[in-house]
Order: structure tokens, then sequence, then C-alpha cells
């Protein structure tokens, strides 16, 4: 199998998809490190599982649903959901603006 | 008084007949902690004032309540979470910088049931960031060491759990598995580690790492204190729909019953080159006492654990990164540049697993390794009752080891991780030391089975009493 060497490229590319920047040397070490691990995971191609079925779980349960209906028990109020915040306005969480005109 | 060597069923009989009280036992763990843990780094937050309000009022109730014990059946008993594990109103990390300064609104479901049950909290203990890791190195604040010798590693990734029991600052360390994350920190530190079955302990409140492969388990000095602690935590909870629908067993009721007749497997893939002599050697006798008890022993085949580890590595790194996701710098915590490497380079091969071109033959791939891996299992269980292997290749390693090269790290994992593809419980148990240090076997059954683990192990402890082996320090 052909040894795996990811290039600056697929890393910024790979830290884009994880919203994620990385400065120059953070580049430099996870090429290499990324590059080891995704070639001993690479190992995988060697196996036939053809007839195969995926497992995404374990347990087996299916459609477990519970009924539409609002459960106070599992609700905060406002000021318990807000109680631990340093950064509120009324009754919302103040985050930073996330978009420019 | 020496704490060091209490465990859930002494102290309960000693606070039921007065010999000390709930206060005096809380004391005792704040004053061992403050003497020791500058040392050891397990705790990340004390819950000190709580803590003592709660013996009082606990002291109270021994007073006033015949039955309290009763109702209450982990009634005083001090524990150390985890910092995944939700806490209302007390800091809860997870490890990590990213929330360092968080204060959770609720309970995790398990630290209700705890509290209800009794159990003090003596504080949150600190753990690889996330529970990503095998060392409790990749902690975002100062690494855990190893109570048993200061310069190796305690295993992770619930590292601080691991020591906080071992060297007597609370009688039970809860934690989280998702590879190894309970089974690897009692191999080194000389406990009893259960990773349940997945479905077996609510998940709900407990920060995700990998939603389809995350336990919750925790860590104890005795085959018997185990037991005790899940017949709290274990069962079905709305609030989490992997929990499943399948009856508790009372599990110290059977504890002492024997395991004449009974099979065990010894998965031959486990007993190969990268196995250190000394440990084969332990595991090997410790077998030598299951058979005198009765047991039978005999070598089976689990044929894919060779593909184990990648397939491991490419679908708890895909569930990371989507779990992590939601840290986004806006509705949680800080920055994503605030990140430790180990957490950036998950979320970085989880993308990569996820991303277009290459879902088809990393994730599905894997998906489809991890059923051939769990029917591995499932055969072998139709020849033997349970496995037994190696907790670790290798004794607790140095500080320092294995930083550099995360594959190396992810491969000190490689008798476990198997475990959590298949969603069986597995079973820490000390067997014994090697150079001073200690060493895991871990006994593995089919689904739900956690009750036989608790049986064989009990009589081996017995017959062992490892545990009674405390912790001095060394290399201080």
């Amino acid at each position: 199998m052909v040894k795996k060497n990811l290039t600056k490229e697929d890393i910024l590319h790979i830290a884009k998809l994880g919203n994620l920047t990385l400065n120059e040397k953070e580049i430099e070490v996870f090429k290499k490190q990324l590059s080891s691990v995704i070639d001993y995971i690479d190992k995988l191609q060697e196996i036939d599982t053809k007839d195969v079925e995926p497992s995404s779980q374990i347990t087996g349960l299916t459609d477990v649903l519970r009924e539409d209906k609002v459960d106070d028990k599992r609700t905060l109020t406002p000021e318990q959901a807000l109680a631990n915040t340093q950064s509120k306005e009324a009754h919302f969480f103040k985050v930073k603006a996330i978009l420019t005109e | 008084m020496d704490l060091l060597g209490l465990t859930i069923k002494d102290v309960l009989e000693k606070l039921k007949t007065g010999v000390f009280s709930c206060r005096e036992l809380t004391e005792k763990c704040f004053v061992n902690i403050k003497k020791n843990d500058k040392k050891i780094n397990a705790f990340l937050t004390l819950n000190e004032e709580q803590a003592l309000k709660k013996a009082n009022e606990y002291d109270e109730l021994i007073k006033n309540d015949k039955e309290i014990f009763d109702k209450k059946p982990l009634l005083g008993i001090p524990i150390a979470l985890k910092d995944l594990y939700t806490t209302k109103n007390l800091r809860t990390t997870a490890g990590s910088k990213i929330i360092g300064d968080y204060y959770p609104p609720f309970d995790a479901t398990v630290t209700k049931k705890l509290i209800n049950a009794g159990a003090i909290i003596i504080g949150k203990t600190n753990q690889d960031a996330w529970g990503h890791g095998s060392s409790g190195e990749n902690t975002d604040y100062e690494p855990t060491r190893n109570p048993y010798d200061l310069s190796r590693v305690p295993g992770g990734s619930s590292s601080g759990s691991g020591a906080a029991v071992a060297y007597g600052a609370a009688l039970v360390g809860t934690g989280t598995d998702t590879g190894s994350s309970i089974r690897l920190p009692a191999g080194f530190c000389n406990l009893i580690g259960l990773k349940p079955t997945y479905g077996r302990v609510s998940r709900y409140g407990i920060i995700a790492m990998a939603s389809s492969f995350d336990t919750i388990g925790h860590m104890t000095k005795t085959v018997y204190d185990n037991a005790k602690v899940l017949e709290v935590t274990a069962g079905l909870d709305p609030y989490d729909s992997t929990t499943v629908p399948i009856k508790i067993d009372q599990y110290t009721k059977i504890l002492g019953q024997n395991i004449k007749g009974l099979k065990i497997g010894l998965p031959k893939e486990y007993f190969v080159k990268g196995l250190d002599n000394k440990v084969n050697n332990s595991i090997k006798d410790s077998l030598k006492i299951l058979e005198k008890l009765g047991a039978t022993v005999k070598e089976v085949s689990l044929p894919h654990t060779y593909y184990a580890m990648a397939a491991y590595y490419i679908l708890v790194p895909s569930e990371v990164s989507s779990n992590l996701s939601r840290y986004d710098g806006i509705r949680y915590g800080g920055a994503r540049e605030i990140f430790g490497a180990e957490a950036k380079r998950r979320i970085m091969l989880g993308s990569y697993t996820l991303s277009s071109g290459y879902y088809d033959a990393y994730y599905l791939k894997a998906a489809k390794v991890r059923t051939l891996i769990k029917q591995d299992f499932e055969k072998a269980f139709k020849e033997v009752d349970v496995l037994v292997t190696p907790i670790s290749p290798t004794l607790p390693f140095k500080i320092g080891e294995k930083t550099d090269d995360p594959l190396q790290m992810y491969l000190s994992d490689i008798c476990l991780c198997p475990v959590n593809l298949a969603g069986i419980p597995g079973l820490s148990v000390p067997s014994g030391f090697v150079d001073g240090l200690p060493v895991g076997m871990q006994i593995i059954g089919p689904q739900f089975s956690e009750e036989l683990l608790y049986k064989v192990a009990y009589l081996f402890e017995q017959e062992t009493q490892y545990y009674k082996i405390r912790p001095q320090f060394k290399n201080g």
C-alpha cells in the first residue's frame, strides 16, 4: 500500500472542515502525526467486507420514542438556564456578533 | 483511623455502629487531599463546603432513622466524579480549558442517582480533556501521577478518579469508558474498574465523547464495593433512549457463589509479540488461581482483533468531531483555538474520515469491521463463558514516554478497545505486582453479564487480596 503523506493543503482543508485554525507549527506537527495514523487505519482496506452489514450501534433498540408532551421535570426556567452565565441580557444569553454587514 | 485501607463495606458497618461519623470521614478525605494532592493532581475542583454540609445532614439522619441505610445504600460514602459528569452548580470542565468556567444548571442522571443514594461528592477529578487519552497527560491542566510511582502515568482518561481512589481521597471514583478509560486507570492503579455493557448505565448529562461507544462506570478497591455502586447507577433512563429495559441484577447478592465448571477463554490474538513477558506471567499466574477455584481454561480465537484499533480510530474520531462541533465559541465556552492538541487531532481525523469522497472507504468500512469484531465475540461466547486478557500489554509507563507519538499512545489500549466496539462489559481486576507496579487483568463477558464478571472477580479477590497493597508514592 502507498504510504500516506498528507500535504499542507490537506491539513488546511481538514482543519477548515473541523472549523479549526492552526498555526504554522501545528500544521507541521499534525502533518506528520496524522499521516502516520491514517497510514495505520488504511490497513482496513485489506479485509473483505462485501456481505457485511455496518453497525452504527449495538443495542438493537429501534424507534425509542416518548409521548409528545412537555414534561416540566425536564425543562429549566429562563432564570435557571441563565443562572450561571456571566453574559446575559433580559432572558437571553448574550454572545458576540457572528454576522457582519 | 486509616482511610486508605477502608472499603465501602467497612465504612457502612462503622457508620452504622457509630465507630465514626460521616463528618469525621469526610474531613479525613480533605485532610488527605490537602496533604497529598499537590503530588498527584487527581482533583480539578473540590466540593468541601457542600460535602461537609451533607455529612452533617447525614449524621442527623443516622441518629434519627433506623432504616436510613436501607433507603440510602451509599450513605456517607465519599465519591470523586470524573469531570465529564455534569454536576449542578459545581464546576464541570471535561478536563478542558474551553469550558473551564462552566457551572451546569443540572445534574447528570448518574450524578443524581449517586446523590440520592447518599454518596457525598468530594470533588471533580482530572482527566484527559474530553476523555481523549490513555495516560491523563492530555488534560488541559497538570497531569495526574500514579500514586504507586509518581514518575509514571496512572492510566487514562479517568486518571484523577483512579489515582484518587488509590491514594484514599475517596472510596469511589467514577469514570467513562469509550475505549479504555476506566479499565486502564484501574489496571495501572490496582483497582476494580467496570466498563459496563453499553446501555446499562445512563449517559444523560455525561459530556459526550463518542456517543455509540461511551459507557458510564466506576472504580473501587474491591469487587463488593464496585457491585454495590452499579446497583445504584444501572437502569433504564427516559432521558437516554439508548438505555435498555433489561432487569438490573442484585449484583452484591451472588458474590461468594462458586465458579466450578466456569469456562474461560484466552483469545490467542491478545497474547502475542509486544506483550511484556512479566505482564504475561502475571496473567498466567492469575489463571492458575482461577483454575484452582474450579474454572477451566482454553485458547479461543477472535480473528479480526488485528483490525480493531484501525476501526476504532476511524469510528471514534468521527463521532468525536461531531460531538465537539457544539463548542463553537458562541454558545459554549471559549474559542476553538483553545482546544488541546489531542482534541484538534481527533477533530481533524474525524473530519477527514467523514469527508466527501472518504466516507465509504473509512467510516462505512470501519462500521462493517465493527460488525465482524462483534461477531468474533459472539462466536467465542458460544464456546466459553468469559474471556481473560491483560489490561495493558505493558506496565504503567513513564510520564512523557508516549506524548510525542499519538499512534503509540493509541496502541496502549489494544486489549481494551475491541470490547467497546462490541458494546460488551469488561472488568479490570488486580493481577498482582511486577517491579512494584500494578498489573491488571481484564475479564470480558457477553452483553449484560456484569453479575457473572463480579462473581468470578470476587472469588479471585478473596484468594489474592491485592487491594490491600497500598501505594507508597515512590519516586516523589
